[in-house]
């Protein structure tokens, strides 16, 4: 029994480290911030795949941790990228850092709003819901193309200057390190998420709905907040976007642009958080490399490599990445020796 | 006065009467059984007693307090939960994360997002004296899907008395564990504290008649009899519907 504080302490340190930022991670990031000096030429393309990965990271907080499968997300995609169009373009919310905040609620708000209706039903019911909220979004705006621009996109959208300090330049560049260091705050924030409690609880109603009930965790709730915070991030996503461009249209509502998310998290992998990130960066640069090498067909390739994906199994690549992982993790084990109880844990996340 | 009582429970599937004008009583820091042949609609009673199934007519009463319209986290809350007799765990957390979870929730920080796991000493503490009680200490970090089925019997217990339950529901707590990992799970079960009181349902007669000091018969939906453990074993017609077989076989 006297032993027991002791091992409590062992357990506090086990869960602390845990949360703790690891090499993989570190590089990942330093890698992706050295992008800006590395590849100045392909701004455009970066850009575009910073963007993907949080929007990708919005669907993954949901499907990945919750369980809650979706093909709406598009709609708070779109409604925050013509919402920040339109504060914009009239002047309303002139600060862009501001407007992006702002486009984020409004999404969250959507999010929270139509959270009740995907709570209900199976996977089949959520796909049809949120593809339907999504749907009718995207015909409103296209109805009221006095506001929003319809078919044409929403013209003579002027985006003030950063903080009133950085403009957006025609070679892309602020705007590829604006979007890098949002989709790095957002992914901060999601990271802390999911190893809070609030975090760790909705991973249980996604294992198992019934037993997380029964332990008093209320489910229904849990869930209306993780999808109103992933509404909220993929708002700010599709916010950046018409920031970036100056530009908005309807396709910012389509179906296309939801099931390419599902494609980016089927490639990189759910509930982990990079799977996200690194599914966007395969997914652009293969269809970039893809359009190039044959225009008019590259979506064949894109299918196959789908397929095979799919086929070799999420498992299997993961099976793959954790044995580089290890073999990182033992060249640092050497430095810090850790108790065999402790160095025997498996890697649950 | 009972901390748990039902008073004329039923439930009905359609044109199937699961559960009949139970009138059930379990007295503070009872060891109550609730016994009762194959189909008898032990567990409808238990899932109606934990909210996952609503009844169709009838009142549950836990401390003096209507509970029947209450979702099952609510009554987790106000002192009451339950093991299920297939389990249910959460198989890609460990048992440290499982009952950290159950911990956290208690305290009223299951909802804290910014805040990391790990960082309150009163849950870790707790995690570790739970851990030890369900004689879990040696295997707190592996999955729970690859815990011999012995320890995840005692996890699926140990879940339910993370939530410091006054009463606790153990549907079949020993069903299906192998005989070497038996006696663990047996002494756990009589080592659970006297405050706590215990409705058990059971198949295994050694379990019941040694542990409950209260047999309630549950057959075709209805309570049959309801009494001391001798009483109960003596009664002509619990011998003639169910315990015959049992005993003397």
């Amino acid at each position: 029994m006297t032993a027991m504080p002791a091992r409590a302490d062992e357990i506090a340190l086990y869960l602390k480290r845990r949360a703790r930022w690891s090499p993989f991670e570190i590089a990942f990031w330093v890698f992706a911030f050295a992008t800006i000096w590395l590849f100045p030429g392909k701004y455009l393309i970066l850009k575009d795949t910073a963007i993907l990965a949080l929007f990708a990271l919005s669907l993954d907080l949901i499907l990945g941790y919750a369980g809650i499968i979706s093909l709406g997300q598009a709609a708070f995609f779109g409604l925050a990228g013509y919402f920040s169009g339109l504060v914009a373009k009239y002047g309303i919310i002139d600060e862009p850092v501001i407007a992006l905040v702002c486009s984020g609620l409004i999404a969250a708000a959507l999010g929270f709003v139509t959270s009740f209706l995907v709570l209900r039903g199976s996977d089949l019911t959520r796909l049809m819901v949120t593809l339907g909220v999504s749907l009718m979004l995207g015909e409103v705006a296209n109805r009221y193309s006095n506001i929003t621009g319809g078919a044409d996109g929403l013209q003579g959208v002027d985006i003030a200057p950063i903080f009133g300090l950085f403009r957006f330049d025609l070679y892309g560049h602020n705007g590829y390190v604006y979007c890098l260091v949002v989709l790095f705050i957002c992914f901060v924030i999601a990271r802390r998420i999911v190893y809070s409690p609030f975090g760790l609880s909705l991973r249980s109603i996604k294992g198992n709905m019934l037993r997380a009930a029964a332990i008093g965790i209320p489910v229904k709730w849990r869930l209306v907040s993780i999808y109103t915070i992933s509404a909220g991030f993929a708002g700010i996503a599709g916010a950046l976007l018409t920031q970036t461009t100056a530009f908005c249209s309807l396709d910012v509502f389509s179906l296309e642009r939801s099931a390419d998310l599902l494609l980016v998290l089927i490639i990189g992998g759910t509930g982990y958080l990079y799977g996200g990130l690194i599914g966007a960066v395969i997914y652009k640069f293969l269809q970039d490399w893809i359009a190039n090498l044959t225009p008019q067909y590259w979506q064949f390739w894109i299918g196959l490599v789908l397929v095979v994906i799919v086929l070799v199994g999420r498992e299997r690549m993961a099976g793959w990445i954790r044995a580089v992982r290890g073999a990182i993790a033992r060249l640092g084990a050497r430095r810090a020796p850790r108790s065999a109880a402790l160095g025997g844990a498996p890697d649950s996340g | 006065m009972p901390i748990l009582e039902t008073v004329g429970l039923e439930k009905r599937f359609g044109g199937i009467l699961a559960s009949q004008d139970v009138n059930l009583a379990v007295e503070r820091g009872a060891r109550h059984a609730l016994i009762g042949p194959n189909g008898a609609g032990k567990t409808t009673v238990i899932n109606l007693l934990s909210g996952v199934l609503r009844p169709t007519a009838g009142r549950i009463v836990l401390e003096d307090r209507d509970i029947t319209g209450l979702a099952p986290h609510e009554r987790v809350r106000l002192g009451m939960a339950r093991t299920f007799q297939i389990n249910q765990l959460f198989l890609d957390l460990t048992p440290l994360e499982s009952i950290g979870l159950v911990v956290s929730e208690r305290l009223g920080s299951g909802a804290d997002w910014w805040r990391l796991v790990g960082t309150k000493s009163s849950v870790t503490g707790e995690i570790v004296e739970i851990a030890e009680r369900f004689r879990l200490g040696d295997v707190i970090h592996e999955r729970t899907a690859i815990l011999p089925y012995g320890k995840q019997r005692l996890l699926e217990i140990a879940l339910a008395f993370a939530c410091r339950p006054r009463v606790l529901l153990l549907d079949e707590p020993a069903a299906g564990v192998p005989e070497a990992e038996r006696q663990d799970l047996l002494t756990t079960i009589e080592e659970l504290p006297k405050d706590v009181t215990v409705l058990l349902i059971e198949h295994d007669m050694d379990l019941v008649f040694s542990f409950a000091d209260r047999i309630s018969v549950l057959v075709n939906g209805a309570l049959f009899v309801d009494g001391a453990p001798e009483d109960v074993a003596r009664d002509p017609r619990v011998k003639a519907v169910y315990l015959g077989e049992e005993l003397d076989g």
